[in-house]
C-alpha cells in the first residue's frame, strides 16, 4: 500500500508560488504605509487588521483539527482513524499560525496607535475617559490579553504536537498495546477542557469580539468556534481529497467521506443557529448599545457582506449539501469545503473589520494576497509534515474498525 | 389487497439465509419479503431493494411546514389584524424563524413518520399475515410469491435445496388489512378450494 506521501513538485511550487505572493504584498503593504503621502490612520487600520483576520482565522482552523482528533479520540470513534494523519499533521503546524498571531496582536497591543494616539483596533488598550471601557478594564487589559493569548496558543501548540507524536509512538509499541491508547484518552479530556476555554468561551472575546469593546455577546465565543469548526472540517476534507488524488490514503472512502460531509452540513446549520441567535435577541430586544453593532453591518456599510455571508454560509450548504448523493461525490463535496471555507473567512472578515474601518473596507490586493500568503505557510508546513511518517497509522487500535466503517 | 399463495422456507442461520435470497434472485422467482429476528446488515442490498425516497417526502413535507408557518403568520400580522409590537415593523421575519423552524421540523417528523409506517405496512391496529410464527423468535422466514404458472413442488424443492429448515406453501392476504386478526377460517376455506 503506498501509506508514503512525497510532496509534488507541483505542490510545492505552489506553496511556495503563494508564500512569495504573501510576502510580496505584505512588503507592497509596508512600502505603501511608508512611501504613500497620503496614508491616512485607515490605510495603518487595514494593514494590521487584514493580519489580524487572516492570523486569527488561520490559527483558529488549524487548531479545529486537533480538536477533532481530541472530540474522537475520546468518544472511542474509528471513522477518522482512515485519515488520522491528515488533521494530525494540520494540528502539528498550529504553533506556526499562532507564532505568527501572537506576533500581529502584541504589536497591535502594545506599538500600533494611529495620528490621535489611540490604539484603532483593540480600543481598550487606551480606554482615555471612556466610562465603557473603563469598566471593562479588570478583563481588557494588557495584561490579561498577553497572558491569556500566550497559555491559549501555547497549549493549542502543544497539545498539536503531542498528538501527533503519541500517534507515531504507537507505531513502534508492542502490537495491541493499550498503553498509549489510553493515554491520548486522558490527554484528549484535558485538551477538551483548555479548548472550552479559550476557543469555546474567552479566547474570541479578546482576539476578535473586543475590536469593538465597547459590544459584547455573549455567545460570541461559541459562534466564532461554530465557524472555525466548520471551515476546519471542510480544510481536513480538500486534504484527504487532495492525498487520495495522489493516490495515498486507499483506506478512505466514500463512507469516510461521507461523513466529513455529514460535518460540514451539520455544522453550517449550527453556524447559522448561533448567527441567528446572536442577531435576533439584540434585534428584539432593541437596544442602542447592542443594535450599533449590526446597524453597521445589516444596513450600513457591511451589508452586502451581510448577506453574503448568510447566502454562502448558510443558503448553499443546506441546499447543496442535503441530498446524500452530493456528500458521497468527490466533486460537489471538494467545491462546497472551499466555498465554506471562503464564506467563512469573509464571516471572520465581517467580525473585525468595521470596528477599525468603519466604512473604508476593500477586499484588495492587499486583503487576498495576504489570504494567499496564510494559504501558502499551510499548504508548505503541512505537506512537509505530512511526508515525515506512514499517512495510515498503523497498530492504531481502531485502524480495523475505521477499514470496515460504513457512515 | 390480494389474497396470494406463497412458499414459505424458515432457515435458522444468516449464513445461510443469505446464499438462499441470491439464488432465489438468480432462479427468476418473485421473492416477496424476508422476516427476521433481527436487523441484518447487508440483507437489504442482497434483496435488490433500492434506497428509500423518504427523505425527499421530508423535505418537502418540510417546505410545506415552512410555508404554512410564514403564510399563516404573516397573513396575521400583514393583513388580518396589524398591530404594532414594540416598534417593529409587520413583517417582522426574524422574531417568527423560531415557530417557522419548530413547524418546519413538526410537518417533517409527523409527515416521514406516517409516510414511513405506510411503506412499511405498519400502524396501530393494522394487520399482516405472519408466514411463521418463530419469524420473530429464532427463524429467519423468506417467502416466494407464487402463480397458477409455479409447480409448488419446485418450488418447494428448490427451497429445500437452498438449506431450508421448514417448508410450507400458505394462501395468504399480500399486504396490510384493518381488522380482525383472525383469517383462519376464510385461509381454511381457500385452501380447502
Amino acid at each position: 500500500m503506498n501509506d508514503r506521501f512525497e510532496i509534488p513538485a507541483r505542490l510545492r511550487n505552489t506553496s511556495m508560488f503563494l508564500i512569495a505572493v504573501g510576502v510580496l504584498t505584505l512588503v507592497g503593504g509596508i512600502a505603501c504605509l511608508l512611501m504613500g503621502h497620503n496614508s491616512t490612520d485607515a490605510d495603518k487600520s487595514r494593514f494590521w487588521a487584514v493580519l489580524l483576520h487572516d492570523s486569527v482565522f488561520f490559527t483558529l482552523i488549524t487548531t479545529v483539527s486537533i480538536f477533532i482528533q481530541a472530540a474522537t479520540s475520546l468518544a472511542q470513534a474509528a471513522w477518522l482513524v482512515a485519515y488520522r494523519r491528515v488533521p494530525e499533521a494540520i494540528g502539528a503546524n498550529v504553533w506556526i499560525f499562532g507564532l505568527i498571531a501572537t506576533v500581529v496582536m502584541f504589536i497591535i497591543v502594545f506599538s500600533y496607535r494611529d495620528s490621535h494616539g489611540v490604539d484603532a483596533i483593540y480600543p481598550w488598550v487606551t480606554p482615555g475617559h471612556d466610562k465603557v471601557l473603563l469598566g471593562k478594564a479588570p478583563f481588557l487589559n494588557k495584561g490579561m490579553f498577553v497572558g491569556f493569548t500566550l497559555a491559549a496558543f501555547g497549549l493549542w501548540s502543544f497539545f498539536g504536537r503531542k498528538f501527533r507524536a503519541m500517534s507515531i509512538a504507537q507505531e513502534s509499541a508492542p502490537k495491541n498495546d493499550t498503553k498509549i491508547y489510553w493515554k491520548v484518552f486522558r490527554l484528549s479530556g484535558l485538551f477538551l477542557l483548555v479548548y472550552a476555554l479559550t476557543q469555546m468561551s474567552t479566547g474570541p472575546w479578546l482576539w476578535i469580539m473586543s475590536v469593538q469593546a465597547h459590544w459584547y455577546s455573549t455567545l460570541f465565543s461559541w459562534y466564532t468556534f461554530a465557524s472555525a469548526f466548520v471551515s476546519g472540517m471542510s480544510l481536513i476534507l480538500l486534504w484527504v481529497v487532495y492525498l487520495k488524488n495522489q493516490g495515498n490514503l486507499e483506506l478512505v472512502t466514500k463512507e469516510h467521506m461521507h461523513d466529513l460531509g455529514k460535518f460540514m452540513f451539520a455544522f453550517s446549520i449550527f453556524w447559522t443557529y448561533l448567527w441567528f441567535a446572536q442577531y435576533m435577541l439584540i434585534w428584539y430586544s432593541n437596544q442602542p448599545d447592542e443594535t450599533f453593532y449590526f446597524k453597521m453591518r445589516q444596513q450600513g456599510p457591511y451589508s452586502i457582506i451581510f448577506y453574503a455571508n448568510f447566502i454562502i454560509n448558510f443558503c448553499m450548504p443546506i441546499l447543496i449539501l442535503m441530498a446524500r448523493p452530493s456528500k458521497r461525490n468527490y466533486f460537489t463535496i471538494t467545491f462546497m469545503a472551499m466555498i465554506i471555507i471562503f464564506g467563512h473567512w469573509l464571516d471572520y472578515f465581517q467580525m473585525i473589520m468595521p470596528g477599525p474601518l468603519g466604512e473604508n473596507w476593500h477586499i484588495n490586493w492587499y486583503e487576498i494576497g495576504i489570504f494567499m500568503g496564510f494559504a501558502g505557510i499551510l499548504i508548505f508546513s503541512v505537506s512537509r509534515t505530512l511526508t515525515k511518517s506512514s499517512l495510515i497509522p498503523a497498530n492504531n487500535l481502531l485502524l480495523k474498525e475505521t477499514v470496515v466503517h460504513l457512515s | 389487497m390480494a389474497i396470494k399463495k406463497f412458499a414459505v422456507a424458515a432457515y435458522d442461520d444468516e449464513e445461510v439465509l443469505f446464499p438462499a435470497v441470491k439464488k432465489v434472485r438468480k432462479s427468476g422467482y418473485k421473492l416477496h419479503d424476508v422476516y427476521t429476528p433481527f436487523a441484518v446488515h447487508g440483507l437489504d442490498e442482497a434483496m435488490g431493494l433500492k434506497g428509500t425516497d423518504l427523505h425527499i417526502a421530508g423535505f418537502i413535507y418540510g417546505l410545506c411546514g415552512t410555508s404554512t408557518a410564514v403564510g399563516f403568520i404573516s397573513w396575521i400580522f400583514c393583513s388580518d389584524w396589524p398591530i404594532v409590537y414594540g416598534g417593529k415593523p409587520h413583517f417582522a421575519l426574524p422574531a417568527w424563524i423560531p415557530i417557522t423552524f419548530e413547524l418546519t421540523v413538526l410537518f417533517a417528523a409527523v409527515g416521514m413518520t406516517l409516510t414511513f409506517c405506510y411503506l412499511n405496512q405498519i400502524m396501530p391496529g393494522v394487520k399482516k399475515h405472519v408466514f411463521h410464527p418463530r419469524q420473530s423468535d429464532d427463524l429467519f422466514v423468506m417467502a416466494i410469491e407464487l402463480n397458477n404458472h409455479t409447480s409448488e413442488q419446485d418450488a418447494i424443492a428448490f427451497l429445500k435445496s437452498t438449506g431450508a429448515k421448514e417448508t410450507s406453501i400458505q394462501m395468504a392476504e399480500a399486504s396490510w388489512w384493518y381488522g380482525r386478526w383472525d383469517k383462519k377460517e376464510a385461509y381454511e376455506a381457500l385452501n380447502a378450494g
